[in-house]
């Protein structure tokens, strides 16, 4: 068997909050933003991270690049455990693991040509290249992601929001990752260009071999994406299945009200569709519930689901319910579509 | 008698870049009790209409044309005669519900004042109102929330509140801008069933302004496609998913993908949104359409009925098209 590109056990972020009013001596209350979540990553998959916004996506992925501090272990290439290097070590593995995040714009820095944003981590990590080399490789990756090389002195306020993503990829890709990962990638773009900038990353992480964790709130673009996805809700892993298991069995009741609450571009399915309703809003990642933290507004909740966290099971299709099962509903809570 | 009639209605902004043309010859009408979903992209000019619509363009902003709400003249009209009108018969909801609550007053006081000024209530009559149509909107302990503040709600709350604060006057017509846009997937479908139910219950017609199709297609009767200040297709909704008749509007559905449906490749449009700084003669979209002839670039066929109900805006034929 080959060793996973990434293996993360038992991840843990928690950021200490202080309240407005709270005296210096108050102990800040802690919030405990991803709670355990572990998975594997092989080389060439796309995992793909779905939930709410507030479950713990983004934060996820920062703490694998040490943006946030994080317990837990991820190691890298079945060697090395990123959480535990220093700021200096980690920067070796940087040029490995390239971000791509979500506002186009605001993640490029304006008074910065698009040569000099592409070329930066270059130099970063590969400080001797030459001047000309850098150039070279600056203009043929604009090439590789659609972007003209005669474009390379312009700002990135003359660019569109698409082609500004674009930009953001190529930064990344420069460096020859063997990770990237996308925070919300497309959701800041209008349809016509989501597409186009899927199918760019499609199409680059076939002909790299790159890994990717593709982290997004709409469960369609995931979907087409990537190869396996993970669930979170309230900082816990949910349920992980490969893309095409996930969507069509999902055992998860979270899962099952996730995926009936997305609009379908059709009428007629849409009218045909059984929606579970989800009632109430997200409980308070400060105060999550004892137990499973869904079982708050979980259809199938029973007293055993506040008294025992369930455990991920170790399956192909792996789910953390105390009641897993395909959508069979009692039909007090199915509401006519 | 249509309750909206707009007829060529065209909006542009001077700006330093020039003129702005968003909206061109828009024409559609609305029955009382009617669902129509305006789709579009950012820059498509679907906001722009809607603010001609209540007379809140910016100051740059000038609208030509007409729009007849149940019979009078309501574009440019002077105050006395839109005031009336607006929050009290024609009702918006906006995208963000942060920033058009206001944060320094209290939920009950900015409901309440609606009904003070349109219905003359006094105080306590409105407060009483006002936590029946939080009560409408299921905002849970509506008596004891009506004195919070808007930031002590969640987004979804916050867009109940806005909800029920432009259902007070039990308006004729409810414009609800990108009302979902945003917010996480299970809110938007809790907010889009209460809509739902609302507009049952109230009889009014509804716009709903939007860049989801699959909103639309759970919500609305009616479509209208625009596309850089222009429309493209007006269809019911069935038909404009099952056979869409533009380029534009085909592109668009093969652009998402489907949660429901096996992987398909996604076909992008090339290219990107228009300038709308140019001043367009012909189709809008022609420079990314796969059957753009020369001429479409220098016209546009004006909106033409090609079958009951539906609309297209298009130089090339249904068989050429195909």
């Amino acid at each position: 068997m080959t060793t996973p590109l990434l293996t993360v056990e038992d991840l843990r972020v928690t950021f200490n909050i202080r309240r407005e009013g709270d005296m210096p001596w108050t102990k800040p209350r802690a919030l405990r933003a991803v709670g355990g979540v572990s998975f594997e990553l092989m080389q060439g998959e796309t995992l793909g991270i779905v939930g709410e916004s507030g479950c713990g996506k983004s934060t996820l992925a920062r703490a694998l690049i040490q943006m946030v501090p994080a317990t837990g272990r991820a190691i890298w290439n079945g060697k090395t455990d990123l959480l535990s290097l220093s700021r200096h070590e980690m920067l070796k593995y940087r040029a490995d693991i390239q971000m791509v995040f979500q506002d186009p714009l605001a993640s490029l820095n304006p008074r910065m040509t698009v040569g000099q944003i592409i070329a930066e981590p270059l130099t970063t990590h590969h400080p001797n290249l030459k001047a000309t080399q850098v150039k070279d490789k600056v203009k043929a990756i604009m090439d590789r992601v659609g972007l003209l090389p005669n474009q390379i002195n312009r700002y990135p306020h003359e660019f569109s929001g698409g082609q500004c993503q674009r930009i953001g990829i190529a930064r990344a890709l420069i460096v020859e990752p063997k990770l990237l990962i996308c925070d919300e990638p497309v959701s800041a773009l209008d349809v016509s260009i989501q597409a186009q900038v899927i199918n760019l990353l499609v199409e680059l992480q076939r002909d790299l071999g790159l890994a990717m964790i593709f982290i997004a709130h709409d469960l369609s673009v995931v979907k087409h994406i990537s190869d396996r996805v993970m669930v979170l809700y309230l900082g816990r892993t949910m349920e992980v299945a490969t893309s095409h298991d996930l969507y069509a069995d999902p055992q998860h009741p979270y899962t099952q009200a996730l995926l009936s609450a997305v609009p379908i571009p059709d009428p007629v399915a849409e009218r045909a569709k059984v929606m579970i309703p989800l009632d109430g809003d997200l409980p308070s990642p400060l105060a999550p519930p004892s137990g499973c933290v869904f079982r708050t507004r979980c259809q199938r909740a029973q007293s055993r689901c506040s008294e025992k966290v369930p455990e991920l099971s170790r399956q192909n299709h792996a789910v953390a319910c105390h009641f897993p099962g395909p959508i069979s509903m009692p039909k007090s809570i199915i509401e006519p579509a | 008698m249509a309750l909206l009639e707009i007829n060529d209605l065209g909006v542009s902004f001077a700006t330093n870049d020039g003129e702005v043309n968003a909206v061109n010859g828009v024409t559609l009408s609305l029955d009382k009790g009617e669902t129509l979903g305006i789709v579009g992209e950012s820059g498509s000019g679907k906001s722009q209409l809607a603010f001609s619509i209540m007379g809140l363009l910016a100051k740059n902003g000038t609208a030509r044309g007409s729009v007849k709400f149940a019979g009078e003249e309501i574009l440019n009209a002077p105050p006395s005669v839109i005031n009336p009108i607006r929050a009290n018969r024609i009702a918006m909801i906006f995208q963000d519900p942060m920033t058009s609550l206001n944060p320094y007053m209290r939920v009950s006081d900015q409901m309440a004042e609606v009904l003070i000024h349109h219905k003359g209530m006094g105080k306590s009559d409105a407060l009483r109102e006002c936590v029946r149509m939080l009560d409408a909107v299921k905002i849970p302990d509506a008596a004891g929330r009506v004195r919070l503040y808007p930031h002590e709600f969640s987004g979804g709350m916050r867009q109940r509140v806005m909800i029920a604060m432009s259902l007070l006057c039990r308006p004729e017509l409810l414009i609800a801008d990108e009302p979902t846009t945003a917010l996480d997937v299970t809110v938007q479908a809790q907010i889009m069933t209460l809509l739902a139910d609302l507009q049952r219950e109230f009889g009014m017609a509804t716009i709903l302004i939007t860049h989801d199709l699959g909103v639309v297609a759970g919500f609305c009767e009616k479509v209208v496609v625009l596309y850089g200040g222009r429309v493209m297709e007006q269809s019911p909704v069935d038909p404009l998913f099952a056979d869409p008749s533009h380029p534009y509007t085909r592109g668009l559905l093969r652009a998402i993908p489907r949660v429901d449906q096996e992987d398909e490749d996604l076909d992008s449009i090339p290219g990107s949104p228009p300038n709308m700084t140019r001043i367009q003669q012909g189709c809008p979209f022609a420079p990314r359409c796969d059957f753009a002839l020369p001429d479409c670039s220098e016209h546009l066929s004006p909106l033409t009925e090609f079958e009951p109900g539906r609309l297209r805006a298009c130089n090339r034929s249904l068989e050429e098209i195909a």
